[in-house]
């Protein structure tokens, strides 16, 4: 409380100083008569008041002019008294007492426009500068920031010596520092000393204050003024680049997920399984049932649910896929055409077996609470489900990767990708490599399942929606390196998101699409096209 | 020449098919207007329309088993064509409508007075004229294939890849129409149609004449198809589908050849879009929908590729099917399609034609010739396709 008085006693020192003694003595305010007036005030003459009331530093007039800025200040034609109405509580302005109205009382609201709106803002900024709560003075200080008056100069200088809270005082100063420079008094030096400080403190907004100052400032000053903006400029455009480049690796990590295991049953069969989307559906379904069995019997273990799901979908897409393979593909062999057309058929049925035992709605899959929110990185927006699918992804890739090379099956699968008769001859079972691969592929793919809970719609058509982008990505990186699905997926992902802004969300993929059938022009293996010294390959 | 060369054409089959179906030309519209309703033979108009819409189907599916049945490159994007054949004819017939839309603008279409459009898009201007626009669907679809299937051919991009890309050009062509911004109706395409030089399109005669021409076109494509394959042309076609890096080395131009029978398709199936828009009287990027052209390419598997009646048949026979399961079982329609094309693959590799030969077929020629692998098996394995043949330096005969 003693503190209290004493800001107070400050402030109205303050309106003693110089700057200030002008206007408050010339008008002498009269709080009660300039509240009075307000009902007969046109929008002009309101400004005034606002402004006169604002000097007297008065808390008292705080209510009137919240009242006023909200639409419930109101006068009344027959008293002329004016009044704040809250509800059906009718109260005076000044001493906040309920007021009884006569019958005869006739309220009409005191009008305000967005302008005085603004005005009020800004004097009740003023006002609450000197506020107990540090909330209340940062709110005050961005008050300034977005209406400077050279006017309230003394009053942010008294409210900086006495600040003690950093972000405050960090916006405090800013905010001078905007007033500075927009201020016809101040020197040539304490403009440009004003400048480097809106750099640092207005963040966002730094570069519209500054080109804003640039016409009014003294040329002095203007060229200091511009290197600050350009600089600004050149930071905001890596910092964009950055965040597209962050959007784009998320995307391609999804898109790497989903095409992964397309990529090795490819390479390893030169099979086109189109029912691939189905499987990272099947995925999605698995992960729900995973959660609803969860909730139901263990809802302890509720947050790792999803964690439960992965190795449950794996499996049980893995052993779909060893199924399709056994009871369909193996039939086709040497005919990938038909192959794509048996596929096609099956993601069919698939579809409409979801479809009638879930329904065609969206089913919703919880996510837990370590992969809900967001972090703030550098000014970089990063939501913690799109960071742990990025890992994911990572983490699958590495995997795939390890198992290609390190084990005897990825051994095998290797040497089948790149001579199927020659490892046959070598005493490899070629079959029984086809059904793993083939297992492997799908299980991955319901791995990529789990992870598109978190970020779409779980409904009989998701694998519809990944699939002829998988194939883009598996054309694109090329047939029998996993790199080249790595590299192929996060091209896209990223080259899309660079594209959006420019071309719109689905110009940006036609573009895509019309980019990748070039492309397949120039390299009709992909990217990192498997060598061989056959005519046809 | 060309005599001689639709003396070749009119083999046996051919003549029979053709015959059928210009009897089925004239047959429907005397059954349609002058027998009257509840007598005997009577064809409703409703059936009319509907089998309108089969036999462009028909013409769409013929025109894939150029490509796929006898040239062996699998297009997964000939809904593209047959569906830009479809708008060229719905851009004529959206001129039509003039004052009578619901805004009674006379130079813009209903859907452009909606989005502001001030002045009619350059692509459309000529449209209003029937024969710039019939231009159209042939330009149009050609033209695209051309310039696709100019440079995939050329960097010879084959098998899946090419499968894939094709799926890939119809995606970017859905996604496109979808936009409003491009001057195509966006998602609700074009519709509404009242007049097809100058007669009513919802009147029973301009429904059977509609019908009629369809059953004709269907007819010349079969025609057109029978002059190329039995032409020296069609065998070297067979040839890059059993053997194409053979036909490169004996010296023919494979991308060529190629480029002929995708262009030629791609204008057949232009057509067919054409016939089919004013029968069911709308046309929507739905039908650029990837998930069509692999329909498309079950129609001919169905039937039997590599052969001129076994498409047409495929065509019809899977969507009466499908008329029939979408209105008594319609949870079942998708269960069904999928195992068809499981089935046919696994078990019908010839189609219904190939069952045909086999029963019927098989018991007379037994005596006289050994059975012979049929071109439609051969085709993927010669291609190198198989991985069992990857690496595979040595030169193998002939299956």
């Amino acid at each position: 409380m003693l503190t209290h008085l004493l800001r107070l006693a400050l402030l109205t020192l303050s309106l003693l100083l110089p700057a200030q003694i002008a206007r408050a003595q010339d008008t002498a305010v009269d709080i009660p008569a300039q509240i009075a007036a307000m009902g007969e005030a046109s929008l002009k003459e309101l400004t005034q008041i606002v402004v006169d009331l604002a000097s007297t530093g008065d808390n008292s007039v705080v209510p009137v002019l919240t009242a006023l800025a909200d639409g419930n200040l109101y006068a009344d034609k027959t008293s002329g008294r004016v009044l704040i109405q809250t509800g059906s509580t009718v109260t005076d302005p000044l001493t906040g007492e309920t007021v009884d109205l006569g019958a005869e009382a006739d309220l009409s609201r005191i009008r305000v426009n967005n302008s005085l709106r603004r005005d009020i803002s800004a004097a009740l900024a003023g006002m609450t500068l000197m506020s107990d709560n540090p909330r209340t003075r940062l709110a005050a200080a961005q008050g300034f920031l977005a209406k400077p008056d050279a006017a309230n100069l003394p009053l942010l200088d008294e409210a900086i010596s006495a600040e003690t809270d950093a972000t405050v005082l960090s916006a405090m100063q800013t905010a001078r520092a905007v007033t500075v420079l927009g201020s016809e008094d101040a020197s040539v030096e304490d403009k440009t000393a004003a400048v480097p400080q809106i750099v640092a403190g207005a963040s966002r907004n730094a570069i519209t204050i500054l080109t804003g100052a640039l016409a009014s400032a003294p040329d002095p000053v203007k060229p200091t003024i511009q290197s600050a903006i350009s600089g600004l400029e050149q930071g905001r455009a890596v910092w964009g680049a950055l965040q597209n480049v962050w959007f784009g690796v998320s995307l391609g990590s999804v898109l790497l997920l989903a095409a992964i295991g397309l990529a090795i049953t490819f390479g390893v069969m030169g099979v086109i399984n189109m029912a691939h989307g189905e499987m990272v559906m099947l995925g999605a379904y698995t992960t729900f049932l995973t959660q609803l069995v969860i909730r139901q019997s263990f809802p302890g273990l509720l947050d790792y649910s999803l964690l439960i799901a992965l190795p449950v979908a794996f499996l049980v897409t893995g052993a779909i896929g060893v199924g399709i393979e056994r009871g369909i593909i193996r039939w086709l062999y040497g005919r990938p055409l038909e192959t794509l057309l048996a596929t096609w058929g099956l993601s069919l049925i698939l579809q409409q077996t979801v479809r009638s035992i879930f329904g065609p709605t969206n089913q919703m899959v919880i996510a837990p609470t370590w992969m809900s929110g967001s972090t703030d990185f550098f000014g970089l927006a990063i939501t913690y489900n799109r960071f742990w699918i990025v890992i994911f992804a990572l983490i699958v890739f590495f995997m795939l990767l390890l198992i290609l090379n390190r084990t005897p099956l990825g051994l095998q699968m290797r040497a089948v990708t790149q001579n199927r008769r020659m490892a046959s001859a070598m005493g490899i079972r070629t079959p029984f490599v086809d059904a793993m691969t083939f297992g492997l592929g799908s299980g991955i793919a319901g791995l990529a399942g789990v992870a598109l809970t978190q970020i779409d719609n779980i409904s009989p058509n998701l694998g519809q929606n990944y699939i002829i982008d998988s194939f883009m990505v598996v054309v694109f990186g090329g047939v029998g390196n996993l790199w080249g699905t790595f590299v192929g997926a996060l091209t896209l992902g990223i080259a899309n998101k660079f594209l959006e802004p420019y071309a719109g969300a689905v110009l940006g993929k036609i573009l895509i699409l019309v980019l990748i059938i070039l492309f397949i022009q120039r390299r009709p293996r992909g990217l990192f096209a498997l060598k061989g010294r056959a005519i046809e390959q | 020449m060309l005599t001689q060369a639709l003396f070749r054409a009119l083999d046996k089959k051919a003549v029979w098919v053709i015959g059928i179906f210009l009897a089925v030309a004239v047959y429907v519209p005397v059954a349609n207007l002058l027998i009257p309703p509840g007598q005997f033979g009577h064809v409703p108009t409703y059936l009319v329309s509907l089998l309108g819409k089969y036999l462009s189907y028909a013409i769409l599916a013929l025109a894939l088993d150029l490509v796929w049945g006898y040239c062996g490159i699998l297009s997964l994007g000939h809904s593209a064509f047959f569906a830009l054949g479809g708008y060229a004819m719905g851009m004529y017939l959206m001129r039509q409508i003039g004052t009578r839309g619901v805004y009674g603008n006379p130079t813009l279409p209903d859907f452009m007075v909606f989005l502001n459009w001030k002045e009619l898009p350059w692509y459309w201007l000529g449209f209003d004229n029937f024969w710039f626009a019939m231009a159209m669907v042939v330009v149009v679809p050609g033209l695209l294939a051309f310039i696709f299937g100019f440079f995939a051919f050329r960097s010879r991009v084959t098998g899946v890849y090419l499968s894939i890309i094709t799926q890939a050009m119809t995606f970017a062509l859905l996604l496109a129409f979808f936009r409003n911004d491009m001057g195509f109706g966006g998602n609700n395409g074009l519709t509404d149609f009242k007049d097809i030089l100058g007669a009513p399109v919802q009147a029973q005669t301009t429904r059977v004449i509609l019908f009629s021409s369809t059953a004709i076109a269907l007819a010349l494509s079969v025609l057109v198809c029978s002059m190329i394959v039995n032409s020296k042309l069609g065998k070297v076609m067979v040839a890059v589908r059993d053997a194409e890096s053979r036909t490169r080395f004996i010296g023919y131009r494979v991308e060529y050849v190629k480029l002929f029978a995708f262009t030629v398709s791609a204008i057949m199936a232009g057509i067919a879009g054409a016939l089919y828009v004013p029968q069911v009287g709308i046309i929507n990027p739905g039908e650029f929908e990837p998930g069509n052209s692999i329909e498309v390419v079950i129609w001919t598997a169905v039937g039997g590729r590599g052969t001129l009646i076994g498409p047409i048949i495929g065509a019809i026979v899977v969507n009466l099917g499908k008329s029939w399961f979408t209105s008594a079982l319609p949870e079942f329609w998708l269960f069904a399609l999928g195992a068809l094309f499981i089935f046919v693959t696994l078990f019908l590799p010839k189609g219904i034609v190939g069952l045909w030969k086999q029963v019927f077929g098989a018991r007379r020629k037994k005596v006289e010739e050994p059975a012979t692998p049929s071109p439609a098996q051969s085709a993927d394995i010669e291609r190198g396709e198989d991985p069992s043949t990857f690496d595979n330096p040595q030169p193998r005969p002939a299956e």
